[in-house]
């Protein structure tokens, strides 16, 4: 019975730096380079080898602090985490500690119809490991130090989440947001995002269990997974009569259980203490202020925007801002056409995605064709076409088969506007419908819509409906 | 009197001796020594195109300004293709790919290298006895025990022998608390610790970052500034290397001050040393009044605490540093049932005693709930320690100590940890400060065996240090 029970998070998100060299070293901060390939005699721990640090990392974080509502520290110190492992050549891992590049930031994540905020205690750069894979031979384990310095911000929410949703959410924004002011790739399946869940569990209104942390997770689908497991697991061990050890855990993917990794008499001791082979972080207010025209817009202000200034419908606009390229191209057909915002919308969300995702295409891939779209959209909005001809030529457009106009006239999609053709339509239409007639000039509004398809039909479905009706209206009143 | 850099040049450039010859002359003397200065010679094949070219530019009248020197190189600078070994088990199989900036300065101004110096292991040790290939003996003998081997110093301790045995014409060593000095004060040679980010750092096998710094061992202050000059460059590739304009030191180093100097002796330094070393302070107080250098008494408030906070400060970083030594990647493995085994038999075997014990002291006092009572504290009264030096030389231009409490002792005479790290107690307090000090011999103790006193300048004022170090030795220069 878990109703009672309620569980109390707070994330450790660690984001891997967009920059082109890694942290401390001019090796290329790429992935998926040839096991050992961006490797240079700092990364592997040469003897003698000393750090310099990569400003463009602070840069990136100074962004972040921006995006992320951070009180952005002038002073920060990188500091050695020392312990031993394989893929860790120096023998420690340079962090922050004492003094983090960002302290006290917020985000707000949907829950349920509401916002809620969550707190951020701090945010520090650090270096990243490289990886030991151990099953590639029975007897020996093998090491790829490519990943060895790159750049990492880690991200440490307070326990401030209480579902998996909405960890879900929070780590959504976060990647959202990390991906808008371009410093991650937010790439999960590839490492560039991952999240330790720190988890416990408390009967409603009581005081904070104890935690378990579960490192390493790298995808929406495990992390909920985890957590559901992981809170189970903890209420049975409590109702049980038990206690929580507070351990590291890791969520075995397969069996989509968490199992124990480490007890925290086990846990090490990481002797932090500042690198003395870098000076401590100072910045100018100057150097700060440099960077905030580089965030650019947040996808809440272009919410309040596409709302505010475009009148988009909530749902509609959220999809937009999903993803910045979505917004881009959003906003490139704005720009570029006279056609309402909103209309534009509704296609993009509709027909335009539907065809992406048919095709398996980036939205960027459509940018060098705003101008068609919205060129074939005009001729919607101005009644040139149907709305129906509209999502028949479409498709050909983005596939690049034609002009929108060239495309009508080929296809002989054009509307009948011409109110002379139409009256002359409109009056055989209604020669010998005497009866109706009366009938709606008794009140009864069911004709017209009789009258409407009658004509339509006679126009092949190519007559301009709005103006049919018009026509009709005038017609039938005298 | 050994020939000087300034001679040297003078007799190539004159063609009274070929580039070769030269080379091969000291070559000679490092592969005959009895002393252990070295831990490796470079045989002339592996130098032959470095002495041909050195030779055409002699030749072309356009030589470098250390062309054709055969320098000595501690071995703990990486030298690209030559093994580097920092004197430990741990690193005895390595060659290391790069040269380090140091040594490639001094490449690049057309010196030779005739070896790798011998020194204590990662350069922890101040009698170079911590060495994987042995101690080094010191080629001055105690004339009243002239069968007994001496120390020395260390950790520069191969560089000072060589240079005094005169198998080089100078050494490359480094200095964390007093590496240089002190070796050259017992060798009878002049040692410079520049200050802190003068020199960069990189390739150099560290021991402790924030204490590290390179400097020469030579046989003459104005040796001290050729080489000086070579070295002293900002590197981007060293975060701590300071970016300032350097200047030309061997310019005015003859000349004496045109203003009015005022030199510091703490007083606090000279109780209970012995009247050895008293003399060499009266020695050189004497020679300098002469020139009209005025002496005035000033006293530290914090010489107790430094000896205590070098070593929580230096084994830390220490601890730190050569945790790279884990014999995964380079360098000596010793097998092992497990990860944690391997890590275990690499670290124990490739290790030394005082290796192990600095290891350990670091790793101790950086651990939780030590953390603030050693590592946090020591910080604070480093910053108090800088603080009183700024004090004292806002007083005076500069600082007169002695370089060492005592003559070189015999080899395996000071076993104590504690005893052998009193050595140190001059010339650990700069090296916390960052400031420079070079070591001169001032005179001979009682028992014949060379003894040297430290002057100590204001940051990055090397130029006029060495101008007052050049003074005085022309007052005090004494007779082997």
């Amino acid at each position: 019975m878990s109703n009672n029970w309620e569980m109390v998070i707070g994330l450790e998100v660690h984001a891997q730096l967009k920059t082109s060299s890694k942290l401390f070293s001019s090796s290329p901060n790429q992935f998926g380079s040839e096991p050992n390939e961006n490797v240079n005699f700092i990364d592997s721990g040469m003897p003698g080898m000393l750090p310099v640090m990569n400003f463009g990392c602070i840069e990136m974080a100074i962004k972040t602090g921006y995006a992320l509502n951070f009180k952005i520290n002038k002073y920060s110190v990188f500091e050695r985490k020392n312990y031993f492992y394989p893929d860790l050549p120096q023998g420690y891992q340079i962090s922050q500690f004492e003094f983090p590049i960002l302290s006290e930031g917020y985000i707000n994540i949907d829950s349920g119809d509401n916002q809620k905020k969550i707190r951020i205690e701090r945010a520090h750069l650090e270096q990243d490991a490289g990886k030991s894979i151990h099953d590639i031979d029975p007897k020996y384990s093998f090491i790829d130090l490519n990943r060895v310095g790159t750049p990492l911000l880690e991200i440490v929410s307070y326990p401030d989440l209480s579902s998996a949703d909405e960890v879900i959410n929070y780590m959504s924004s976060l990647r959202q947001l990390l991906m808008y002011i371009d410093v991650c790739d937010g790439n999960m399946q590839e490492g560039s995002l991952r999240a330790d869940v720190n988890l416990s569990v408390r009967k409603k209104g009581q005081e904070l269990g104890t935690r378990c942390e579960i490192k390493n997770l790298n995808s929406f689908k495990f992390i909920k997974q985890a957590i559901e497991y992981e809170f189970q697991r903890q209420i049975n061990i409590i109702d049980g009569g038990g206690e929580i050890e507070q351990n590291t855990m890791l969520f075995d993917t397969s069996t989509g259980e968490t199992r124990a990794m480490r007890s925290k008499e086990f846990s090490h001791d990481y002797r932090y203490f500042p690198d003395p082979d870098l000076l401590p972080v100072n910045l100018s207010q100057e150097q700060i202020d440099k960077i905030k025209p580089l965030v650019g817009e947040l996808p809440q202000d272009k919410l309040n925007k596409y709302l505010d200034n475009y009148s988009l419908d909530k749902d509609i606009a959220k999809i937009i801002i999903a993803e910045k390229q979505n917004a881009n191209l959003f906003e490139k057909m704005i720009s570029e056409s006279t056609v309402k915002p909103k209309f534009i919308a509704a296609w993009l969300v509709g027909d335009i995605f539907a065809f992406i995702k048919e095709n398996n295409l980036e939205v960027n891939s459509l940018n060098d064709k705003t101008k068609d779209i919205t060129d074939l959209l005009k001729l919607i909005s101005d009644d040139v076409i149907s709305n129906k001809a509209g999502k028949e030529i479409l498709p050909k457009v983005l596939n690049g088969e034609g002009k929108p106009s060239e495309l009508v006239k080929e296809l002989g999609l054009e509307q009948v506007s011409d109110s002379g053709e139409l009256e002359k339509i409109i009056d055989e239409a209604l020669v010998g419908e005497e009866e109706n007639i009366l009938k709606f000039q008794g009140g009864s509004d069911r004709v017209l819509g009789y009258f409407v398809g009658k004509c339509l039909k006679a126009t092949k479905g190519k007559g301009n409906p709005k103006l049919i009706n018009k026509i009709l209206l005038e017609k039938l009143k005298k | 009197m050994k020939n000087s850099i300034s001679q040297i040049k003078k007799a190539l450039i004159e063609k009274k001796i070929s580039v070769g010859e030269l080379y091969d002359e000291y070559l000679a003397k490092a592969k005959s020594g009895n002393n252990n200065s070295f831990n490796l010679v470079i045989d002339r094949e592996n130098n032959i195109s470095s002495i041909n070219d050195s030779q055409n530019r002699y030749n072309n009248g356009n030589p470098l300004p250390l062309d054709g020197i055969p320098l000595g190189i501690k071995d703990l600078f990486c030298t690209k293709g030559i093994r580097t070994t920092a004197s430990s088990k741990i690193l005895s199989n390595f060659i290391p790919n790069y040269e380090s900036f140091v040594t490639q300065q001094l490449l690049n101004d057309g010196s030779i290298f005739i070896g790798k110096n011998n020194c204590d292991e990662f350069a922890m040790g101040s009698s170079n006895e911590t060495s994987y290939f042995g101690p080094v003996i010191n080629p001055w003998k105690n004339k009243n025990s002239q069968n007994d081997n001496l120390v020395p110093g260390g950790s520069s301790g191969g560089s000072a022998a060589a240079v005094a045995e005169g198998s080089c014409v100078a050494s490359m060593g480094t200095d964390t608390g007093g590496s240089i000095r002190q070796p050259a004060s017992l060798c009878g040679i002049v040692g410079l610790k520049p200050t802190f980010g003068s020199c960069s750092r990189w390739g150099i096998v560290a021991f402790a970052s924030s204490l590290d710094q390179a400097g020469p061992l030579t046989n003459c202050v104005e040796d001290a500034a050729y080489v000086l000059n070579s070295i002293n460059k900002h590197d981007f590739n060293d975060s701590t290397s300071s970016n300032h304009q350097r200047e030309d030191y061997l310019v005015d180093i003859n000349n004496n001050f045109e203003k009015k100097i005022k030199i510091g002796i703490p007083s606090d330094y000279l109780e209970d040393v012995s009247d050895d070393i008293l003399n060499q302070i009266d020695n050189t107080k004497k020679a300098l009044s002469k020139h009209g250098i005025e002496f005035v008494d000033v006293k530290f408030k914090t010489t107790e605490y430094a000896l205590s906070t070098y070593y929580i400060l230096a084994p830390a970083e220490a601890s730190s540093n050569l945790a790279r030594y884990d014999g995964i990647r380079y360098g000596v493995r010793e097998d092992g049932e497990s990860l944690d085994d391997i890590y275990l038999n690499s670290r124990t075997k490739g290790f030394g005693d005082e290796v192990t014990r600095r290891i350990l002291i670091g790793a101790y006092v950086l651990s939780a709930g030590y953390y603030d009572a050693y590592y946090r504290q020591a910080q604070k009264v480093r910053r108090l320690i800088k603080n009183d030096f700024q004090r004292i030389l806002n007083e005076v231009d500069f600082i007169l100590t002695p370089t060492t409490p005592n003559e070189a002792f015999k080899i395996g005479d000071k076993l104590d940890p504690i005893s052998m790290y009193k050595n140190d107690i001059y010339t650990v307090p700069t090296s916390l400060a960052g400031l420079p000090g070079i070591s001169i011999p001032s005179g001979l103790s009682k028992n014949g065996l060379p003894l040297g006193v430290q002057f100590i300048g204001n940051y990055f004022e090397e130029k006029s240090l060495l101008q007052l170090a050049a003074l005085a030795e022309k007052e005090l220069s004494f007779n082997e």
